[in-house]
């Protein structure tokens, strides 16, 4: 064989494999990284996926929450890396929010924390063009961030104002909530601790154990027991959107 | 004399078509640096927010977008419709219509937080939403409209203008229906959600669409100092009327289905009374401006009759349009969504409140670049190909054109 032509062709194959060792640790989009994807599961068994078995829900007991405390918001806020200051506040992410209510005709005040209902039939991901708005099988309501193209006809349809336009460019996010500028986000019910086994950080953080997480489709679950003995509301049921998040006292 | 004084108006002309065609690339250019600038910085830099989320490039946007297809109506009263004077006008209205389309998805696509993403658009498609429609409705437009102008313009291909006007005629309405329906479909806020968006649409878009080319061609005529008969001239004049009056009747029942059926009433006190800028715009720019005024113009005896008046018309016509489309794009969304009927609410996220909506300087350059595309693409176009319409008076009389 000539020698100097297996050289350079050895030489050309270290070049190329280096090549590739180095595309691994590059960014595909900020903070995920290739090495990282084949980190995520080192197991290599294919992940189970969202089961639709389950349908993932909330019963918040507005009795039992504070007017004035944000407890909730501050710990969504750690949780999600939302942690960007903007001038113009309404143009900064909430993606849970504390309402307070007052009956004008009963002199009545009370206070309730408002975020994605996670619709069984959201007009978000009825409108989504690209059908970057989606439903997991368990009910969970996200958006793909490599798909959102930030056109915002979903919070043009969300009755809720659920949704929120990332407006700048964002630093310091939590690697498991990746965000981005242009793209519209809200609450995913903290799908990143709901997998593990956990639950979403508002309700861990509710000192006054308000908000009650759990499947609606297990009658055994707290959330389901409580729901079918205890009278609740769902926010414009007019609209028969069918609400994972469900409210008492209102 | 003569013939140095035809000499002499030429240059001009053409001092002042370039003049014109580098002053539409200017805004142009400065529409896109504006897009370039939001892109980069974000939508912090513009006076849209998470209630107010669409602003005044989508009034441009779709403003260019309903005009595009209402202009194409005058190919198809020609083609489907048999009238012979607005045949000759086919292909000024094919070109107008590509031109005002293209101009209204630039800016649209151009404000989208990730324009990087077309191509993501373009090939993930959601049949549920309207928007994903609109993805197969907008390039279909081009697609059936180009067929058409070739039609028109290429003797070979003449035959089959009929079928290729009938394609496009339809393909307008379906395309005018997605626009509506864009709105109509939307339950969350209480200005939009009403089957009468898509027929309104349709309407507005005659009404906006023949405004148009009334303006582009009385300045073609001017330009070649050619006089428009007058019986065509009150012909079309009297079709601007129809369309301007029928679209009033639209936007009247649409905000009467709002209050009687939907049960609006606090939103639609807001828009037509209370709302400050909104009722201003509504009563004074749609309602006086926009349609009484032009309406005066058009049908008044001896007013008329006067030099001008169906061009002053059709320029009010389409400044009652922003004023309209302001009212029902912004309007619409300042006013608080209704979550929790009869009852006070606030929050950090602004529940409860009357939003405010400024738009900054680089969505007015953005929106503004929208009709730069459409006026430099017009401009040259009827430059550089034949769609100055000519009217054989003579003929179109003997045939009985003129009355049928």
């Amino acid at each position: 064989m000539n020698e100097p032509q297996d050289k350079s062709r050895r030489g050309f194959i270290g070049t190329a494999a280096a090549g590739v060792a180095g595309l691994g640790t590059l960014a595909l989009a900020p903070g995920l990284h290739l090495i990282e994807v084949t980190q995520a599961n080192p197991t290599g068994a294919p992940s189970q996926g969202a089961s639709s078995k389950i349908r993932w829900g909330m019963l918040i007991d507005t009795a039992k929450c504070v007017t004035g405390c944000d407890v909730c918001v501050k710990a969504c806020a750690t949780e999600n890396g939302i942690n960007e200051t903007l001038k113009d506040p309404r143009q900064g992410s909430q993606w849970i929010r504390k309402i307070d209510l007052k009956d004008p005709k009963f002199d009545r005040t009370f206070s309730l924390p408002m975020m994605c209902q996670h619709c069984a039939e959201p007009p978000c991901v009825d409108v989504c063009p690209t059908g970057a708005s989606f439903k997991r099988a368990d009910g969970i309501v996200l958006v793909d961030r490599h798909t959102c193209i930030g056109c915002r006809y979903c919070m043009m349809a969300c009755p809720y104002k659920a949704r929120s336009f990332v407006h700048q460019p964002l630093t310091e996010q939590n690697p498991e909530v990746p965000r981005g500028i242009g793209c519209v986000e809200s609450c995913n019910f903290c799908v990143q601790r709901v997998d593990k086994g956990l639950k979403p950080a508002c309700v861990e953080s509710c000192p006054e154990g308000a908000m009650l997480f759990g499947d609606l489709n297990d009658k055994n679950s707290e959330i389901a027991q409580r729901i079918a003995r205890e009278a609740t509301t769902q926010v414009r049921a007019d609209l028969k959107l069918n609400l994972g998040v469900r409210y008492q006292g209102i | 004399m003569r013939i140095e004084q035809d000499i002499h108006n030429n240059r001009e002309h053409e001092t002042l078509f370039y003049i014109l065609a580098v002053l539409g690339g200017l805004v142009t250019v400065a529409g896109l640096a504006a897009a370039l600038y939001m892109e980069h910085n974000g939508h912090v830099v513009t006076g849209m927010n998470n209630q107010v989320v669409w602003g005044l490039p989508h009034v441009f946007a779709i403003f260019l977008i309903v005009a595009a297809s209402g202009v194409l109506n005058v190919a198809s009263i020609g083609s489907v419709f048999g009238k012979v004077i607005y045949k000759a006008r086919a292909p000024l209205s094919g070109m107008l219509a590509l031109a005002m389309l293209a101009a209204g998805l630039a800016v649209i696509m151009l404000d989208l937080g990730r324009a990087d993403r077309l191509i993501v658009a373009m090939t993930h498609f959601n049949p549920t939403s309207v928007f994903g429609w609109n993805v197969i409705l907008y390039p279909g437009f081009f697609a059936i409209v180009g067929i058409y102008l070739w039609t028109l313009m290429d003797r070979q291909m003449n035959p089959y203008y009929k079928a290729a006007g009938f394609a496009a005629f339809i393909w307008r309405l379906l395309l005018t229906t997605g626009t509506g329906s864009i709105f109509g479909f939307l339950v969350a806020r209480q200005a939009y959600q009403s089957a009468m968006l898509a027929p309104m649409f349709i309407i507005l878009s005659f009404a906006w669409g023949l405004a148009v080319f009334l303006v582009v061609q009385w300045v073609m005529f001017s330009w070649n100092e050619v006089r428009l008969n007058l019986a065509i001239r009150t012909r079309m004049k009297n079709l601007l009327g129809t369309f301007v009056a029928a679209a009033f009747y639209f936007v009247m029942i649409y905000h009467l289905t709002n209050l009687y059926f939907a049960k609006q009433a606090a939103f639609e006190h807001f828009i037509l009374v209370s709302g400050g800028i909104f009722p201003i715009l509504f009563w004074g720019g749609y309602v006086l401006l926009g349609t009484l005024i032009p309406l005066i113009l058009i049908y008044h005896p001896t007013i008329s009759k006067q030099k001008g008046a169906v061009c002053v018309a059709a320029e009010l016509v389409l400044l009652g349009a922003f004023c309209l489309l302001y009212v029902f794009i912004i309007g619409g969304q300042v006013f608080p969504l209704d979550m929790f009927p009869g009852m006070i609410v606030s929050s950090t996220f602004y529940d409860g409140l009357i939003d405010s909506y400024i738009p900054s300087t680089p969505e007015i350059l953005l929106s503004l670049g929208g009709f730069g595309i459409a006026f430099t693409a017009i401009t040259v176009g009827v430059r550089v190909f034949k769609f100055m319409p000519e009217d054989d008076v003579g003929s179109l009389e003997s045939a009985g054109h003129m009355l049928d």
